[in-house]
């Protein structure tokens, strides 16, 4: 959860920096697991821009989650090398098994299922990522280790 | 003391790589061998992957893929001396894959300990600084300019002219920009270098801020590639405890998520801080670019290529390749193949030797059907063109492009108004918003598509998607709304069959 004097120390560790504001909200959301909106006014002010800028670059990007997610984070790959390998109706499955649709989180907080457009493990399709952690030639069989991996023991 | 080496590219550890490297470990230490493990980025066969690599007097000898549960057999069969075992491939410079290659981008990935500037340096490392030096600032740019070296990233332009302007340009700072925001779908050749040869990327910019007077570099990484964002970090860290960034000063600055970043002028928005919205050129970068200076940008490979061209002479990239296509390029030959991995060659080969030759075809064992070459904005390409060479001119020609190199290959299976309906809906997904065409003609494509998907008027609807194209070609600021219409009219042009049929085999599931 967000909290303001450990944000205001992220910010103090990026003063004086030329184009600080992807850096800080990065650093913002490995923290707290997302950008909080009671962040955005307090880095708008330490950036000197408007809160309307800071919003507007939030929301832009992909990656930076206005909530916080599951307790891990699943990305499965969508694109072109994924889907000639039916990365497709392997991820549908995924969702299915978990309950979930794209970008939602179990009901009990345990995981997050994002689409991502190539992750470069592309002679390696159907490639994902769980917590950081690359996954190649995904099949019925990794999936279930995958599962595993994550479910609650 | 024996070294095994094993890759540690994230494609590697994506299956399995890091298992095998405990397995291997605790098993060697069971028996009490002395051996010592070495992580290296990946030579790049994937289908080999994880290919492990044992240090013998007669040299390097591979097995693959390795899984952990080989590392009894592995050793039973005196891995540590090269021994016979069913997953021994031999030398790996035999490998036809390998051998039928011109590694010069590549020479070192696969090789060397990533993290060892000694390693990097015995392998060739600042030759070509070195030479950067004694030719002084002209003597470089003259250099890179003779190479014929283009830009690896997609667009194709004369690095050397590039450098020209922003050396000529005067201004208090000048910036080097590389772009590893590879975001295209088949394309992992930026990614492999930061994980297995990254003091090459210094070792470029270094030259590059040389030769135009710049003295910071930014690298800016997208986000997807954590493995990569690591391996470039340390690197740095280690370069700069070395002394080799004394007179240039180098950032890693990550992405987040988003495409059109790949984009140079969206990427140098992004570094400022704001959204990844597309600039209007001119002015063009090498004029005013990051924070309203001259500034460099080029793409990952092209910098990393910039060394060896120095070191062994620009005749000698020269000499290779066909037409206005000099030197080489690291294929990525990605998706539906059953020799999926990265081949570097010349340019020249032909579509059809890329993909039936040297990738052997499907992974499905189907036929090919088609093949996106150069990410999600290239076109899909059948057969019948199959004879087109690898070369940006022989591309264009025929309504292509080669991108940054990726081949995505398709057996029989593929819905191509499917994959026509995605280059719009990625289009809409990923357009900054700044062009109309391209964020709202992205969202009116797609319902068309899903129109003429669905039987309703299949003839009007196909010449609206036509007519669409057009204005996205034509109105769009960059190559996002300007080149989604390659995978579109290509799906269209070379396989109308696809279009308008009553059904789809994935809908009625």
């Amino acid at each position: 959860m967000w909290n303001e004097a450990q944000g205001q120390e992220i910010i103090r560790r990026h003063a004086g920096r030329e184009g600080a504001l992807l850096p800080i909200l990065h650093d913002l959301q490995a923290t707290f697991g997302y950008v909080a909106a009671e962040s955005i006014p307090v880095v708008a002010d330490a950036l000197n821009l408007s809160r309307a800028e800071v919003h507007g670059v939030v929301s832009f990007y992909h990656d930076f989650r206005r909530e916080p997610s599951g307790r891990h984070i699943l990305k499965l790959c969508r694109a072109e090398a994924c889907q000639s390998m039916d990365g497709e109706s392997l991820a549908q499955a995924v969702l299915d098994r978990f309950g979930v649709t794209w970008g939602g989180t179990t009901a009990d907080g345990n995981l997050t299922i994002e689409a991502t457009y190539c992750l470069g493990l592309c002679s390696c399709s159907p490639a994902a990522m769980l917590d950081g952690q690359p996954i190649g030639r995904l099949n019925g069989a990794t999936v279930e280790n995958l599962v595993r991996e994550v479910e609650p023991q | 003391m024996t070294r095994i080496f094993i890759p540690q590219d994230a494609g590697a550890r994506a299956v399995g790589a890091d298992r095998v490297a405990d397995a291997l470990r605790v098993e060697a230490s069971r028996r009490g061998l002395d051996v010592t493990l070495v992580r290296t980025g990946s030579r790049g066969l994937f289908w080999l992957e994880p290919m492990i690599e044992v240090e013998t007097p007669a040299g390097r000898i591979a097995y693959g893929p390795v899984t952990a549960g080989d590392a009894a057999t592995l050793f039973e069969a005196r891995l540590e001396e090269g021994g016979a075992h069913p997953l021994r491939i031999g030398k790996p410079d035999d490998i036809p894959f390998l051998k039928q290659q011109t590694r010069i981008t590549f020479a070192r990935c696969g090789i060397v300990d990533p993290t060892s500037l000694d390693d990097y340096r015995a392998h060739g490392g600042y030759r070509g600084l070195a030479r950067a030096l004694q030719i002084g600032q002209p003597g470089v740019i003259e250099a890179v300019t003779a190479s014929g070296l283009r830009g690896r990233g997609g667009a194709g332009f004369p690095t050397g002219i590039k450098w020209k302007t922003v050396a000529e340009t005067a201004a208090d700072r000048k910036f080097i920009v590389c772009n590893a925001d590879e975001g295209d779908s088949g394309t992992y050749a930026d990614r492999m270098i930061m994980e297995g040869d990254p003091f090459s990327v210094i070792e470029g910019m270094t030259i590059a801020g040389y030769a135009v007077g710049a003295t910071r570099g930014y690298i800016y990484i997208r986000s997807e590639y954590p493995d990569a964002i690591r391996s470039m970090e340390k690197a740095i860290a280690v370069a700069v405890n070395r002394g080799c960034l004394d007179d240039f000063c180098l950032e890693v600055r990550v992405g987040a998520g988003s495409y059109v970043c790949g984009e140079e002028t969206a990427l140098l928005e992004s570094i400022e801080g704001r959204r990844g919205q597309v600039r209007a050129k001119p002015p063009l970068p090498a004029h005013k670019g990051l924070f309203g200076r001259p500034t460099v940008v080029n793409n990952l490979v092209t910098l990393a290529t910039v060394p060896a061209i120095l070191a062994d002479g620009a005749e000698h990239y020269a000499a290779l390749g066909m037409g206005r296509s000099r030197g080489t390029m690291p294929i990525q030959i990605a998706g539906n193949v059953r020799h999926g991995g990265l081949f570097e060659a010349p340019f020249g080969l032909t579509l059809g030797e890329i993909v039936d030759g040297i990738g052997g075809g499907t992974a499905s064992g189907r036929p090919v059907r088609a093949v996106q070459v150069g990410g999600p904005l290239g076109a899909y390409f059948p057969r019948a063109l199959f004879d087109t060479p690898f070369d940006y001119e022989a591309f264009a020609g025929r309504d292509g492009l080669i991108g940054h190199g990726g081949v995505v290959v398709f057996d029989d299976s593929v819905d191509m108004a499917r994959q026509a309906r995605f280059a719009l809906e990625f289009c809409g997904i990923e357009s900054c918003g700044k062009c109309t065409p391209c964020r709202i003609g992205a969202v009116r494509g797609v319902e068309t598509i899903d129109r003429i998907i669905a039987g309703d008027r299949r003839d009007a609807n196909l010449a609206l998607v036509e007519d669409l194209c057009q204005t996205l070609k034509f109105g769009s600021l960059c190559a996002l709304g300007g080149f989604t219409p390659y995978p579109v009219m290509s799906a269209i042009a070379h396989f109308p069959e696809d279009f308008g049929r009553p059904k789809l085999p994935a809908a009625a599931a």
